[in-house]
């Protein structure tokens, strides 16, 4: 007996069909992956399931929670049963909290509204919840305010607030993709022991095989709307019957072929020279006359790169990578110590003299959706940095340019009068490339460059950025907490730890050989596919 | 890729096209329109003079021959409701335009520089700010003397720190982004930075307080007329008439009905139109060729 069934759901919004035929059971303790990239209609079964899909959605099919038929419920009927029988969280914790309720109420809230406790009673249930989640009450008390928690922390807030009524089924959505590895591994571990505890089901939706195969007992591969496979996690996975299942597998243990650049990088000029940086922040001002602390972000960090190097700079969320990154870039000005880029100091330079480094080096940004203004067109957008050229391209050599670096990133001539909304993601990053390399830069910075994306579209553009280093001889400094990433299309790499360079040296004697605890931390709670295979099926013998 | 191939290059007739096929610009236009003509036909007729008192027609209720009927002094309320729009409009336009001008640069400008500069013209601000608006301009009035200039300067220098905080704030809200630490890495610098890609941003917001300003200026204008510091008689204004009609309310109700719908009528069209022309420019909003 199941205790959620799904029986050929479909849903349409407008002429989109959103979902079609979808199949989906769930037995009680049991952990179902949900899988499938951006679109495929996973977030659209969970707000199903809750009935909380949009007003237009027009729904068929059956769905079947605890012997309620959830699609004939009644708006009163499902308030009872969301936050008392379905828990739900989402992937962002920084926006799924309310800034300005405390998280002691958050928790209590539900608690005193399915079962009309008392608020004494409520407090004391929610400090105990909270507690289990990893917030004890001494540290954490009820009367914290999210902003004061970390990312993590309030994801253990959505945690609690989603177990406190100890739910039949609790769905997760991307619960760990806005957080670092370490983090991750931490939250998983707590979501695998609450099932345990509770023998609650849970449905966790992600687009990463690997953390969905550390956790599920089943999964369900979705793609366009349909179910293209279900069974056994280790099995699915392994014997990868199914084409698409085949391809996703693939796609997210892929590494690009590389070949060295054309450059000779054997020479004794340094491509970027970083020496003892350190970048202090003004912290909170203790009192009115008291000195505010300084907050440390980066300390006395070296680093140099040869030409056509490709170097990882890895690190959990907030140890300085991107402040480093920043300036790097000569957006922002160390503290103290130099940086030199082709022999020019750029800390001290003036922004005239700025003008032919900030030519060879350019940013690709995490977010492709965040990194272009919407309001201009593809050919304006990416050729924002030809005003670096000494000589101002005529009209038609401009557009020249902007569709050659098209043509590099595969994109063609006709996306150049088209405007940011109308590309996918993936494209959009393609877009973000294009616009880095248009000036033949030496050096991309890349911060993150494909944390947001779907595995395929990540498999392509770390292709795109392999064959890129090959053909023009960028150097790349990659920034990232993904050690898939750094492993796929790094030579060198650097662990940075609170502020500092912890470890350095080739990406894959470090990272196989891990010598600080910070590496460690990282390496292990860094998913593997290939791991996590092998150990369910050793579990399921 | 697979929208790649469909796109085509918007052309004029494609923007005019999705223009009129917005509603709340076409009604807004209409409205604005219509009141400007009425504004531009006062020029040259009006039903009757209104500068010669007809006392025998004193408080006539709406009628075939005064269609929104007299006011205590036998002046036909249609033909002063033509004449006003001129003063009315001039004034909050002008005034609106004077707190664009320099709020929106100010608020641009201390978004952009941060600091003690940026601290120093927003404390400036809260000093005007903290000054009551009409009291003020009624000084200001009082001292250079009454009249319609002076009232759109007084107006106007209120409007400034409004423009200044909406300016700042949206701009501020702009700046962390990724597209403008792009153009950062660019090396355009923050004044090649607010105009190509801040102004265009936050132009939205810069409306819809435009349109708000636009209301409160026809109101302040009303104001200053009232205590007789805005345009001077026998030239009538909306306010001033809206003023006039209190004391006879219950008696003709028709002589503030009438002078209140123009202003609300125009408050109205002049908000469709640039929540329309906003849209219009969004290219998010635009529907896949």
């Amino acid at each position: 007996m199941s205790l959620l069934s799904i029986e050929k759901l479909s849903l349409k919004i407008g002429n989109l069909s959103v979902l079609k035929d979808v199949d989906l059971s769930i037995a009680p303790g049991e952990v179902m992956g949900l899988v499938g990239e951006s679109g495929s209609g996973k977030s659209m079964t969970a707000l199903a399931i809750m009935q909380l899909t949009p007003t237009s959605a027009r729904i068929k099919g059956r769905i079947a929670f605890n012997g309620i038929d959830i699609l004939g419920a009644t708006e009163q009927q499902m308030c009872a049963l969301r936050g008392d029988d379905i828990g739900m969280v989402f992937q962002e914790p920084m926006t799924a909290l309310n800034p300005v309720k405390t998280i002691g109420e958050q928790v209590a809230e539900g608690i005193r509204w399915h079962t009309r406790a008392s608020r004494a009673e409520a407090e004391d249930r929610a400090r105990k919840i909270l507690d289990r989640v990893g917030l004890p009450d001494q540290k954490f008390p009820l009367t914290r305010y999210p902003h004061e928690l970390s990312g993590g922390q309030r994801q253990r807030v959505a945690i609690a607030i989603a177990c406190a009524l100890k739910p039949k089924l609790l769905i997760a959505d991307e619960p760990t993709t806005a957080l670092d590895v370490v983090l991750q591994a931490q939250i998983l571990d707590l979501l695998r022991e609450l099932v345990a505890e509770n023998r609650m089901s849970l449905l966790f939706i992600s687009h990463d095989l690997a953390v969905v195969t550390e956790m599920a007992d089943r999964i369900t591969i979705l793609r366009q709307g349909s179910v293209t496979e279900t069974g056994e996690t280790a099995r699915t996975l392994s014997d990868a019957n199914h084409p698409y299942t085949r391809q996703l597998a693939l796609a997210s243990m892929h590494v690009p072929a590389r070949a060295a650049p054309h450059i000779d990088a054997s020479g004794p000029d340094l491509l970027l020279d970083v020496a003892n940086v350190t970048r202090d922040y003004p912290g909170r001002r203790k009192s009115l006359f008291s000195k505010p602390e300084t907050v440390r972000a980066v300390d006395d960090v070296s680093l140099t790169m040869r030409p056509g190097a490709s170097v990882a700079l890895v690190g959990r969320s907030g140890c300085g990578k991107s402040t480093l990154a920043r300036m790097i870039l000569a957006l922002d000005k160390p503290t103290s110590g130099t940086i030199k880029f082709r022999g020019l100091d750029i800390t001290r330079a003036t922004d005239d003299e700025l003008r032919r480094p900030r030519r060879n080096m350019q940013v690709v940004f995490q977010d492709p959706y965040g990194s272009f203004d919407p309001r201009h067109t593809v050919e304006r957008l990416i050729a924002e940095p030809l005003h670096l050229l000494d000589r101002k391209p005529d009209r038609k050599e401009r557009r020249d340019m902007v569709v050659r670096a098209l043509h590099e990133v595969g994109l063609n001539r006709s996306d150049l009068d088209k405007y940011p909304h109308e590309f996918s993601g993936g494209q959009r990053q393609r877009l973000s490339i294009a616009r880095a390399i248009i000036t033949r830069p030496k050096l991309v910075v890349a911060d993150e460059p494909v944390s947001a994306l779907d595995v395929s579209i990540r498999a392509q553009i770390l292709d795109l950025f392999a064959a890129l280093n090959h053909r023009l001889g960028i150097a790349y400094l990659f920034i990232t907490h993904d050690l898939t990433v750094a492993r796929a299309i790094t030579d060198d790499v650097l662990v940075m730890h609170e502020g500092r360079i912890v470890e350095r040296g080739k990406t894959t004697e470090v990272l196989a050989n891990p010598s600080t605890k910070a590496t460690q931390a990282l390496v292990s709670a860094a998913p593997d596919l290939h791991r996590a295979i092998a150990r369910k099926l050793q579990e399921q013998g | 890729m697979s929208d790649a191939a469909q796109h085509k290059p918007e052309t004029l007739n494609d923007v005019v096209w999705r223009a009129l096929a917005n509603r709340s610009f076409v009604i807004g236009l209409l409205i604005t329109l219509a009141v400007a003509a009425m504004a531009l036909v006062s020029f040259f007729w009006t039903p009757f003079d209104v500068t010669r008192l007809v006392v025998a027609d004193r408080m006539q209720p709406p009628s075939s021959t005064h269609w929104f009927g007299t006011d205590h002094f036998g002046r036909d309320v249609l033909s002063m409701i033509m004449l006003g729009s001129r003063n009315s409009i001039a004034v909050a336009l002008v005034a609106v335009g004077i707190g664009m001008g320099i709020g929106v640069p100010l608020g641009c400008w201390a978004a952009a520089r941060g600091g003690w500069i940026d601290e120093a013209l927003m404390r400036l601000n809260d000093l005007v700010f903290a000054f009551p608006a009409l009291l003020s301009a009624v000084m200001i009035t009082a001292v250079f003397g009454p009249g319609a200039i002076n009232a759109i300067i007084a107006i106007g220098i209120f409007n400034i720190p409004v423009f200044a905080r909406v300016a700042r704030a949206g701009a501020l809200a702009i700046w962390p982004r990724e597209y403008i630490l792009a153009a950062r890495a660019a090396g355009k610098g923050p004044a090649r930075i607010t105009v190509e890609h801040i102004l265009p941003n936050i132009a939205n917001l810069l409306l819809v307080q435009g349109t708000i300003q636009f209301a409160l200026g026809i109101l302040a204008e009303a104001g200053l007329s009232y205590v007789g510091l805005g345009a001077q008689p026998p030239m009538p204004s909306w306010g001033r008439m809206l003023f006039d009609a209190q004391t006879v309310m219950v008696v003709a109700p028709w002589l503030a009905l009438f002078p209140g719908c123009a202003i609300l009528l125009t408050v109205l069209g002049l908000n469709l139109l640039g929540d329309g022309i906003s849209d219009i420019f969004d290219p998010r909003a635009r529907r896949r060729p």
